[in-house]
């Protein structure tokens, strides 16, 4: 049984099919890649897997009950978490409080042990604590020591997108989404965080399934690639060959006698503000 | 400003990182408040506010300032149970005083002679906690699907509604009952008289200083609650919310949940401190719960520092007992010309000559225009009295080198209501020039204003309290938008 499976899964907003019968496997353990040209749809998988938005069609599957209809915290819960391709950190929260909060669904101290400060919450705190350290660690000396207690707006660019990386790991998921997790980087950074991804499945047990643009970092980490154009799969294999597929070079170069597609709007979820 | 931005920094962060080592490097005194501030440990701060709080009946031998001191602890409980919704989850509610009533009538009605029903406090407290809580979900469900304005207007139609409530329930017809007249709940705008006094294990709450500690007690409670929440996975829920709901949502949040406990939460610190209030004043009227409270309390958390315990502490303190001292008006203006000089002193602490020389411009300007009119329209003029029961106070003197100074018009209303619009109009004026012309322009505003507190404001408490506010929370929120104890906060782009 594959961790998560995607079965005819379809979105449209008004008349824009986002993502139209699309099949997606990941197996445990599996390093799965995820690409295709902006407005292909990438993203709207993963607002469908995470539950900000509800399927039209199709079913998705996790260890093979069904995510359709769940709240987003208790798809989390389950043990799927993600990143943001434009960051969602909590930018006013110190940088330990923001893995800290990722340890919610993990942690179950009521209202009336947090006031009395019973020993069990003083234990239950003491661990959170502990696991945000282990994940803010995971990247080295870069967010560790002075920087927990500074606001994450402190924070560089990368730096943000790491912090996104261990709030998102301190949920303990099975499954990993990351969403372009190296956009905006530089070349060292980039080939960094290639690694990085590396890591999080072989020390962590992470499955992870990965929107990203940059080729090398595709072929860098992705046991399989899946490519998207205009909501439809149309390639899947390894890196090689969906990288010579004719319809993906197509997708990203266009055809002599296609004209100019005309822009889509980004398929990130808007908040009201 | 140093423009050593680090790579990958955004702007923002960069100034902000370069006004903080500037502040750093030049050791200004709020950074080194604000540290030294940090390095006191939470429950030593409690402890001394503690103390200091208890002495009060010591040193006050007044009912009257007493009465004042157990407001402010009442204050600082109600803004507490505000910042949580407000502060904490980013909840905008503006029906917040609605509970603080929800409280105080339903102790009232549990013990008074209105119904004769005289419960026990100590079960009317958890019972009206518990009423103020279900009240605060059935606001709170609305918050589900309402974001920011929209919610802001539901809740004050909410409040609102419970105001009107509480003044028209004097004549409910009951369906089915067969009353011979219809009944009288609330008691409209008489409100319930003869509320009993708290009984807690036999021992009567009847006099000022035993409510007063009573209240401190309470609020003590309230503020360690409220801390220990703030610090635990509750709190970092809750400001996980209000910074990005839909990433505290995929970060395993139950958002829902949540802002329902904070509205409950939020409500029931307003209900527990309703019942102490009607108990401690023995009666309950509508006004007590109007908007004016609302906006009192949002003054206080405000200007302490949205969404911190100490920030709520301290806007209460000082929005309670600041009025208080405006009632005197010897006192008014002490502290009306000291925070004139201080407020010049401090805007142009980084060129010392020009504030003396705008301070020194100022008084000669008092002096030529009493001198010029002196000569040429004596009969225009007269020279107060100073009362003699202040003749022998510490003040004396400072009035008398007023008198001295300040041209009093025998019709001072009129004048000083002219004088009022041409402060303004000069201010406004001095505002669209530049460096040289505008200092030139403070001088007269400067006197007009002074000119104005002489004759209209001081004799007039109520009006100028309020202008006081306003100026105070528009000063705050120009130059410290982020409140007394507040941290600076970034907006998401």
């Amino acid at each position: 049984m594959p961790l998560l499976e995607t079965r005819g899964l379809t979105k449209s907003f008004g008349g824009l099919t986002a993502v139209l019968d699309l099949d997606l496997k990941v197996e445990e353990g599996e390093i799965v890649s995820l690409i295709g040209p902006n407005g292909a749809g990438k993203t709207t998988v993963f607002n469908l897997i995470t539950g900000l938005y509800l399927p039209d069609r199709g079913d998705i599957l996790f260890e093979g009950r069904s995510l359709v209809g769940l709240q987003p915290h208790e798809i989390t819960a389950l043990g799927i978490a993600r990143t943001f391709q434009t960051l969602r950190i909590f930018t006013n929260m110190t940088v330990l409080e923001n893995v800290m909060v990722a340890q919610h669904c993990r942690s179950k101290a009521g209202m009336w042990s947090a006031i009395l400060r019973l020993p069990g919450f003083r234990r239950e705190e003491e661990r959170i604590r502990q696991k945000a350290i282990r994940w803010l660690s995971f990247f080295g000396t870069r967010l560790v020591g002075y920087r927990f207690d500074q606001p994450a707006y402190s924070l560089s660019y990368a730096n943000r997108r790491r912090l996104e990386v261990a709030r998102a790991m301190a949920t303990e998921p099975r499954l990993l989404l990351l969403d372009e997790p190296t956009a905006g980087m530089n070349p060292h950074e980039t080939q960094e965080m290639t690694g990085l991804i590396g890591r999080l499945r072989d020390e962590a047990g992470c499955t992870i399934l990965c929107i990203e643009h940059d080729m090398k970092v595709v072929q860098g980490i992705s046991d399989r690639v899946v490519a998207l154009d205009y909501g439809r799969k149309i390639a899947e294999g390894t890196h090689e060959e969906v990288a010579n597929n004719e319809r993906v070079i197509e997708a990203y170069l266009g055809r002599k006698r296609a004209c100019a597609k005309p822009g889509e709007p980004s398929a990130e979820p808007q908040t009201q503000t | 400003m140093s423009t050593d931005f680090q790579f990958g920094t955004d702007e923002w962060v960069a100034q902000e990182e370069a006004r903080r080592r500037e502040a750093e490097a030049a050791g200004r005194l709020g950074f080194r408040l604000r540290r030294a501030w940090d390095r006191i440990d939470p429950r030593l701060r409690l402890l001394a506010g503690l103390a200091l709080a208890a002495l009060v009946p010591f040193v006050v031998h007044n009912d009257y300032h007493l009465r004042v001191a157990g407001f402010t602890g009442l204050f600082i409980s109600l803004s507490l149970g505000l910042n949580v919704v407000a502060g904490f989850a980013g909840l905008l509610d503006l029906g917040y005083v609605a509970f603080y009533g929800i409280g105080a009538y339903s102790y009232a009605l549990l013990a008074s002679p209105h119904f004769h029903q005289h419960w026990p406090f100590w079960l009317v407290l958890p019972l009206v906690v518990l009423i103020s809580a279900l009240f605060g979900l059935v606001l709170g469900s609305p918050s589900l699907r309402l974001r920011g304005d929209y919610l802001a207007i539901v809740t004050l139609g909410f409040g609102q509604i419970a105001g009107i409530l509480f003044l028209n329930m004097d004549r409910v017809n009951l369906p089915f009952l067969h009353l011979d007249r219809p009944l009288n709940i609330t008691g409209g705008p008489n409100g319930i008289i003869n509320v009993d006094d708290i009984r807690v294990l036999g021992y009567t709450f009847d006099n000022v200083t035993r409510y007063y500690y009573l209240i401190l007690i309470f609020t003590a409670l309230i503020l360690i609650a409220i801390y220990h929440l703030d610090r635990s996975r509750i709190g970092r829920a809750w400001r996980a919310i209000r910074e990005d709901e839909l990433a505290a949502q995929t970060m395993g949040v139950d958002v829902r949940r949540l802002k329902l406990l904070a509205f409950s939460v939020g409500a029931g610190v307003a209900g527990a401190t309703g019942v102490v209030f009607a108990a401690w004043q023995g009666a309950v009227f509508p006004p007590n719960f109007d908007v004016t409270v609302l906006i009192i309390l949002y003054s206080m958390v405000v200007l302490g520092g949205v969404g911190t315990v100490w920030g709520a502490v301290s806007g209460g303190v000082i929005l309670s007992i600041l009025p208080e001292l405006l009632r005197n008006p010897e006192m008014a203006r002490f502290i009306f010309y000291g925070a004139l000089v201080l407020g010049i002193l401090f805007a142009f602490r980084r060129r010392k000559l020009s504030g003396l020389a705008l301070l020194g411009g100022v008084i000669l300007w008092g002096l030529a225009v009493k001198a010029l009119l002196t000569w040429l329209r004596p009969a225009w003029l007269t020279q107060p009295q100073i009362p003699a029961s202040i003749a022998q106070s510490f003040y004396a003197p400072l009035i008398k080198a007023l008198n001295w100074w300040m041209v009093h018009p025998l019709n001072s209303q009129g004048v000083g209501n002219i004088a009022f619009a041409v402060a303004l109009g000069l201010l406004l004026v001095a505002y669209r020039f530049k460096a040289r012309f505008q200092y030139a322009l403070w001088v007269p505003a400067l006197y007009a204003l002074t000119f104005v507190w002489e004759t209209r404001l001081v004799q007039e408490p109520s009006i100028t309290r309020m202008l006081i506010f306003g100026a105070l929370l528009v000063l705050m929120m120009n130059y410290r938008p982020q409140g007394l104890f507040g941290q600076r906060r970034v907006q998401r782009q």
